[in-house]
């Protein structure tokens, strides 16, 4: 058996259907470009033409065909008012949309329509008037199975189309369009009139009717009228008040010669309603958008290079084929993808987000099977630019949180994702670096500098020096320090309980201290302090400088630098700005990012990308170091050891308020993950020697073992993700409980143990100094004899 | 002396592993794998290159079920 994780758990914990269909409407990438939605029958313009583009008329001609019954006439005569909402327009002359359909329908070819079984739907219609209006229901309705009846007062067939200038429209492409009407099994009454008498005779013969006689022949009929006199019909189903009597084309609006391609729309969707009435369904229900619309899809422009229209050599015949694909060219292909080209996350996965929510929701709806989006879900940064770039603001970022949320509660988040950052957030919050003290001599606090666990772990120098230049610029001022982490890793992991815990444990520390106001160094901290902790007093390190002044010996330098703004500062302008004084105050000069302040990117570390998907992090962090040709400045210690790491020259900002933006500095690799542990640790320790006259006690037996690893190796353990401490714990276990293995080729050890949810191997050998170390390696499995 | 059984012992009871079932679990699904295994203590032995190819390959498997 599996555990039931239906539809109710899932309404529990996270959206329902409902809100799935809102996060779905608000992406507008499917939206239908503006010629589309402008067109009364919807043709498809933007593939039309990118088949034209590529040369494939029969392709392009498939596509028209789908949308416009008769395409060889309304590829002469259509008013075209795709036209006027063309994108191509804001620049120069729109495309010549209808040249480009009368292309398609001059230099392609239909396939021989496959001889389909056709349906036998029940019922019989008469149509009243021989245009195209009545011409495309008798086409729509035949197709479906009807019996159709058509009534024309004239000899022929086409009604309104014979009064078109025949130089444009000749006779022999009326005739040769409307022939497939005869094919189709329609039978046609010519040379009869209806008047309201026949009308009331045809109602009790046929099951239904569709008046299409143009505006002069419908006067004869009493139907109810609108107050310019002309036949009043339901805007949507054109129904008139004769029950199963419709009516449309340009009767509706008093011309004759009405625009073909809204007789055309009108009869299709009055054939809509005729086929719902006799098969007895709602004849209302969701008929949203049938008729012209606003488009709702955005496209930005700005970057389309110019591209004049290509003139015809021929204007009588119309495109030659090489022109037209040169026109079709000049088709914009309007999609939004604005976050897309933005995200290379949202880029990575191939998709954009309309489906990528329904992926999301799909992989959380599943009883049993594979979750594909898993990877997706954990791979995001959550940074927020995407709700940044949307012009609906949809927030990726925002959802895939509440993914993650919705995974830990059905117990469905994979261990493998956030395992290594939780542990090394648990490490930060144990007594190994955990600490809160008011300054020495004082029992409560003013102030209380809280440097963050990255910040401590990268530049430890840096925080020591930061809390006494605090206590030197306020010393009128309590300035207590606090160390350990903000819990931001939980929250990414989608842990709240968790995350809410050591929330509260900050706010216990705090009130102890008296409500001291908090300085962070941090953004991502203060991100969580500002959203999460609202009643606790913040300010950021960078504002306090640009308030109360650089500390006392700052240096000034004469260099060309550019600011990537950590995403957590997105829409801390305040805090942008501070930064950019500080930098102007120290004498450099600022070279802006192209993107920048709330456009900023993540440096994959956010929402702990780097650890749930490394190739893509390492995508990401290359992208943002290309950016700028200038040495880097930053305020987040995680960005600038990622920049550093990959080559790119990054300072952070102490790093220039401190060291004049040394060489050396711009290139120092960040510490590794153990030395980061032992970087946080050695802090504690020195501040509470140095500050408070304390010492720490209680180490493990582990800790005072002695390694030697090589650097090769000691570069597998970090890409491996195995500390220095797993390895000593491994070796501990090993050595009191004498359970190894011995390699008799080699004759090195090799044991393993499991401390925590890995499982460790290491093959060592013991020295005089304490082990040499030659290899490690884990896995999540469990095995016998781990010791766990 | 290149045969994995030949190469490894256990240090401890002083005997060669040898090729024998065992139970290799995760998130609660135990399957039996065969390995190497001292017979006495029942230590077993994971190489480095099953730890980090079909074993991380069965991990993701099982997590995403």
């Amino acid at each position: 058996m599996f555990p039931v994780y239906g539809a109710l758990q899932w309404l529990n914990n996270s959206m329902d259907q409902k809100e799935l269909f809102e996060l779905e409407q608000q992406c507008i990438q499917e939206c239908a470009p503006p010629c589309t939605a402008a067109c009364p029958v919807h043709v498809d313009v933007r593939s039309m033409l990118a088949e034209t583009a590529r040369g494939d008329f029969s392709a392009a001609l498939k596509i028209y065909q789908k949308a416009v019954p008769f395409p060889h006439i309304l590829s002469r005569i259509c008013d075209q008012p795709c036209q006027n909402v063309c994108r191509r327009g804001e620049i120069e002359e729109s495309i010549a949309i209808r040249a480009l359909e009368r292309a398609a329908v001059n230099h392609g070819e239909l396939p021989e329509e496959k001889k389909r079984p056709m349906p036998k739907r029940v019922g019989n219609v008469a149509v009243i008037g021989g245009g195209i209006s009545g011409l495309t229901v008798a086409y729509d309705l035949a197709r479906k199975g009807y019996k159709i009846t058509i009534y024309e007062s004239g000899h022929e067939l086409g009604g309104g189309l014979w009064k078109a200038d025949r130089d444009y429209l000749p006779a022999e492409v009326i005739r040769g369009d409307i022939e497939v009407i005869y094919e189709l099994g329609v039978e046609v009454d010519l040379n009869t009139l209806i008047d309201h008498i026949h009308l009331v005779e045809l109602r009790n013969a046929f099951d239904a009717i569709y008046i299409a006689v143009g505006p002069h022949a419908s006067e004869a009929y009493e139907l109810a009228r609108d107050q310019y006199g002309l036949i009043k019909v339901d805007p949507v189903t054109f129904a008139t008040s004769m029950e199963g009597v419709f009516a449309g084309g340009g009767l509706l609006w008093g011309i004759e010669m009405h625009s073909s391609v809204t007789s055309i729309s009108e009869g299709r969707r009055a054939g809509i309603s005729i086929d719902r009435y006799l098969q007895k369904v709602s004849v209302t229900a969701s008929r949203i958008n049938e008729g012209p619309y606003t488009s709702c899809l955005y496209t930005d422009i700005s970057e389309v290079g110019t591209r004049p229209l290509i003139e015809m050599g021929d204007p009588d015949f119309g495109y030659e084929w090489h022109e037209a694909i040169q026109e079709g060219k000049r088709c914009i292909q309007c999609e939004c993808m604005e976050c897309v080209k933005a995200c290379e996350y949202l880029r990575e996965f191939g998709r954009y987000p309309r489906r990528y929510v329904r992926e999301i929701y799909n992989n959380l709806s599943i009883v049993k099977g594979t979750r594909y989006a898993n990877t997706f879900i954990n791979s995001c940064s959550l940074c927020g630019l995407c709700a940044e770039i949307c012009p609906e603001n949809l927030d990726m970022g925002a959802v895939n949180l509440k993914a993650r949320q919705a995974m830990v509660t059905q117990n469905r988040m994979p261990a493998s994702a956030h395992d290594f950052g939780l542990r090394d957030m648990q490490f930060s919050n144990s007594d190994k670096f955990l600490m809160m003290r008011n300054a020495p001599g004082t029992t409560a606090s003013d102030y209380v500098f809280f440097p963050g666990c990255q910040l401590s772990a990268s530049s430890p120098e840096h925080v020591e020096r930061v809390y006494s230049d605090l206590q030197r610029q306020l010393p009128d001022s309590r300035i207590g320090l606090m160390l350990g982490c903000c819990g931001a890793p939980a929250n990414w992991a989608g842990r709240p309980d968790l995350f809410e815990s050591i929330l509260a444990a900050w706010r216990m520390h705090l009130q102890v201290m008296e409500n001291p106001k908090v300085v962070l160094p941090c953004s991502s901290c203060y991100q969580v302090f500002q959203k999460h902790l609202p009643d606790v007093e913040i300010v950021s390190l960078w504002d306090f400088f640009d308030e109360h002044g650089l500390p006392a010996g700052a240096v000034s330098a004469n260099h060309t630098v550019s600011i990537h703004d950590p995403c957590s500062t997105r829409y801390e302008s305040q805090m942008q700005d501070s930064i950019r004084r500080i930098l102007g105050r120290l004498g450099y000069q600022i070279e802006e990012l192209p993107r920048s302040r709330e456009r900023t990117t993540c440096c994959s570390y956010g929402g702990m990308m780097w650890l749930a998907n490394p190739t893509l992090a390492e995508k990401v962090v290359q992208k943002r170091i290309q950016e700028g040709e200038a040495d880097y400045v930053t305020y987040c210690a995680m960005c600038r050891d990622n920049f550093v790491g990959r080559g790119k020259r990054t300072w952070h900002i102490l790093d220039l308020i401190y060291n004049q933006g040394s060489d050396e500095q711009a290139t120092r690799r960040g510490p590794n993950y153990s030395q980061r542990h032992e970087n946080r640790a050695r802090l504690k320790r020195h501040l509470l020697t140095e500050i408070w006259g304390e010492t720490m006690d209680g180490s493990q037996p582990y800790e005072s073992i002695q390694l030697n690893i090589a650097d090769d190796v000691q570069a597998k353990l970090e890409q491996r993700l195995i500390l220095i401490e797993d390895i000593q714990r491994v070796i501990e276990y090993a050595e009191r409980t004498k359970r190894k293995l011995l390699n008799r080729q080699t004759g090195h050890y090799l044991a393993y143990y499991r401390p925590n949810t890995v499982t460790y191997w290491v093959e060592y050998l013991p020295t005089e100094a304490g082990f040499a170390i030659f290899n490690a390696y884990s896995h999540r499995m469990e095995v016998p004899g781990s010791g766990s | 002396m290149s045969e994995p059984e030949q190469v490894w012992m256990c240090d401890n009871c002083n005997i060669p592993l040898q090729p024998d079932k065992v139970d290799v679990a995760y998130m609660g699904n135990a399957f039996p794998v065969e390995l190497l295994k001292c017979p006495k203590c029942e230590l077993v032995f994971i190489p480095e290159d099953l730890a980090l190819g079909k074993m991380v390959e069965v991990e993701k498997q099982l997590e995403d079920k």
